[in-house]
């Protein structure tokens, strides 16, 4: 499609990007502008401050940690579940395939509530983790497990199994053909699953909040963190707080996006 | 013998793709396997390579038997009908592929890879990805990568299927004239009679799950098995109870050969040098070709009281009595 003509857009391209560039701005650029700005009212040691506070910096350590973690375990299990789920034929697939979607579908406090009972202090399963870490860790797991599934599902489904009988014939081993030749092709669809994981970690809320306990210095996340400082009217600290997450994500996705393209070139 | 298949049995569930088939397949020699869609003839090659596993017989490899060996132990290439290109790597890539995982030294992969793109005349093209190329210069890179690590037998799975007619024909007589440089065993599948005549040293024959014949191109041409192998080889039409080749059946004017079929031109077509000529016995419709020459000098039109024969020494073969009928007409079976 021409949407470049002589160096100019053409009207039709050109009004396409205009309402694209608008609603773009009205849902993301200008808000996030403005909790940037927010922080930044405070200035730089204002800032600091907020962000350098004991509490609030165990805040930040615990839950980027603890989603960067899910995310490399998401990496692993979800291309696993992709695979499984694609590749094999065995009774229940169907069942798998629906039940996959429920972190996504169930309301997060539902979630939370689930966990509550199944690791809380009534645990069924006699595993309480109610007031841990491994809480937040688990919450976090529950919550971001379709992410890498549903965006690796499609591309593997797409991927010719003649390629890998190819690698075969040549006289690749099955882990060579898939590190050489399944991975590279698999690669931006894991890191887009990664990045997805990575970002609704770090927003977590409704699903840990129950079973979390959120003890300052101990359990308590950033969103957590960031609701409080409201409550407390402090504005400023709650926005310096969601820009560094910010700032955070966006060097994950960046990250994320070169080693894929590493991956994908490298076969 | 290279390749040696004996008692192989195939099933896919309640199809059966392969029935106590075996096949000899000569060493340094062009076989291809021949036969209509669904046949067996692409299972088979992929039980040669072991990208199949046979339900009972057994495959032999140079002496060597292959048949509980993966594929990757075979030293088997393998040539797909849709390239299966590496798509994240580059042409070079994509031949050193073999090379690489066997870890030889960067210095003869490079030499090695420089030869085959000289080879499959992809030397300028080295350093782009699959997507850029033509179908034909794909499954030529799919060729060099499968000649890369010296395979002791060549296997292609209908290798010009995806091309369109001009480059396929061109395709297939470069394989040709590379066999010959190369002189590895090559065994290829193909639905197309022409390219199996035109290519091959060695024909195979396969049809529903069964080996139909097994012969040179002259010997399957002169002297067909069965009717089957007869009507896959090129048109055919019946008379009497033999279905012969309507370039075969020799029309005369007049019906007063005790030999022949009395019978009355029903229809006249001319495609290019060849006229068909249609003639209807009564209960047959007889199909004749010949050259325009040919039809000028016998002078018959529609309507006009001619008679019909099998030319002597023509190859023939009865028609089997619950086969389906033979439609007057051109049977272009496949192709």
């Amino acid at each position: 499609m021409p949407v470049v003509a002589g160096g100019r857009l053409t009207r039709a391209s050109g009004l396409g990007l205009g309402v694209a560039m608008l609603w773009f701005s009205l849902l993301v650029l200008i808000p996030l502008a403005a909790v940037v700005a927010t922080a930044a009212a405070g200035g730089w040691s204002g800032f600091w401050q907020a962000v350098t506070n004991e509490q609030t910096a165990a805040a930040i350590r615990l839950t980027v940690g603890t989603a960067m973690l899910v995310t490399v375990v998401n990496v692993v299990m979800g291309t696993l579940i992709a695979w499984v789920l694609v590749r094999d034929r065995f009774p229940g697939q169907r069942a798998l395939e629906v039940l996959i979607d429920v972190p996504f579908a169930l309301p997060t406090i539902v979630a939370g509530l689930v966990l509550l009972s199944l690791y809380g202090p009534d645990s069924p399963l006699g595993v309480d983790v109610a007031n841990t870490r491994a809480a937040v860790f688990l919450a976090f797991l529950f919550v971001t497990l379709p992410f890498v599934v549903r965006t690796v599902q499609p591309v593997l489904a797409e991927l010719d199994p003649e390629v890998e009988e190819a690698a075969a014939s040549l006289g690749a081993s099955r882990f060579t053909t898939f590190r050489r030749i399944v991975l590279p092709a698999l690669a931006p669809a894991i890191a887009a699953g990664a990045a997805l994981s990575f970002a609704r970690g770090v927003s977590e809320y409704g699903s840990l909040v129950l079973l979390s306990g959120n003890l300052p210095m101990q359990t308590e996340v950033t969103s957590v963190r960031i609701l409080s400082s409201i409550e407390n009217d402090n504005l400023g600290n709650a926005a310096a707080v969601a820009t560094v997450l910010l700032a955070v994500s966006f060097a994950v996705i960046v990250a994320l996006d070169v080693i894929q393209r590493r991956v994908g070139r490298r076969g | 013998m290279s390749i040696e298949v004996t008692g192989v049995s195939k099933r896919f569930g309640d199809f059966v793709a392969l029935e106590d088939v075996s096949v000899s397949i000569p060493s340094g020699r062009l076989t291809a396997l021949l036969g209509p869609s669904g046949g067996g003839k692409s299972t088979l090659l992929r039980i040669i390579a072991g990208l199949e596993r046979a339900d009972a017989g057994t495959v032999g490899i140079e002496g060597l038997d292959a048949t509980g060996l993966p594929a990757r132990k075979r030293g088997v290439g393998f040539v797909f009908q849709h390239y299966a290109a590496f798509k994240h790597l580059t042409v070079r890539r994509n031949v050193a592929f073999g090379l690489e995982i066997r870890k030889r030294p960067k210095e003869e992969i490079r030499r090695r890879v420089d030869e085959l793109l000289a080879l499959v005349h992809l030397e300028q093209f080295a350093d782009r990805l699959p997507a850029q190329l033509s179908g034909g210069q794909r499954q030529r890179m799919a060729l060099a990568r499968a000649l890369a690590v010296e395979p002791k037998v060549l296997l292609l799975d209908e290798p010009f299927g995806a091309l369109d007619a001009k480059v396929r024909k061109e395709l297939r007589e470069w394989l040709r004239r590379l066999h010959d440089e190369v002189h590895v065993t090559t065994v290829f599948v193909t639905h197309d009679q022409e390219e199996a005549l035109e290519v091959a040293d060695e024909i195979v024959v396969i049809n529903d799950g069964r080996v139909e014949q097994i012969g040179t191109p002259d010997e399957l041409y002169d002297s067909p098995a069965n009717d089957f192998v007869m009507r896959f080889l090129g048109p055919v039409t019946q008379l009497g109870s033999q279905l012969v080749r309507p370039h075969d059946v020799a029309v005369a004017v007049g019906a007063d050969d005790p030999d022949a079929v009395a019978g009355r031109v029903a229809r006249v077509v001319r495609v290019g040098f060849e006229v068909r000529v249609e003639v209807s016995t009564g209960e047959q419709l007889v199909l004749a070709t010949m050259t325009r020459t040919e039809f000028l000098r016998l002078g018959v039109d529609v309507g006009t009281t001619v008679s019909v024969r099998v030319v002597p020494g023509a190859p023939v073969v009865p028609v089997v009595p619950d086969g389906s009928p033979v439609r007057s007409g051109l049977e272009v079976h496949a192709g």
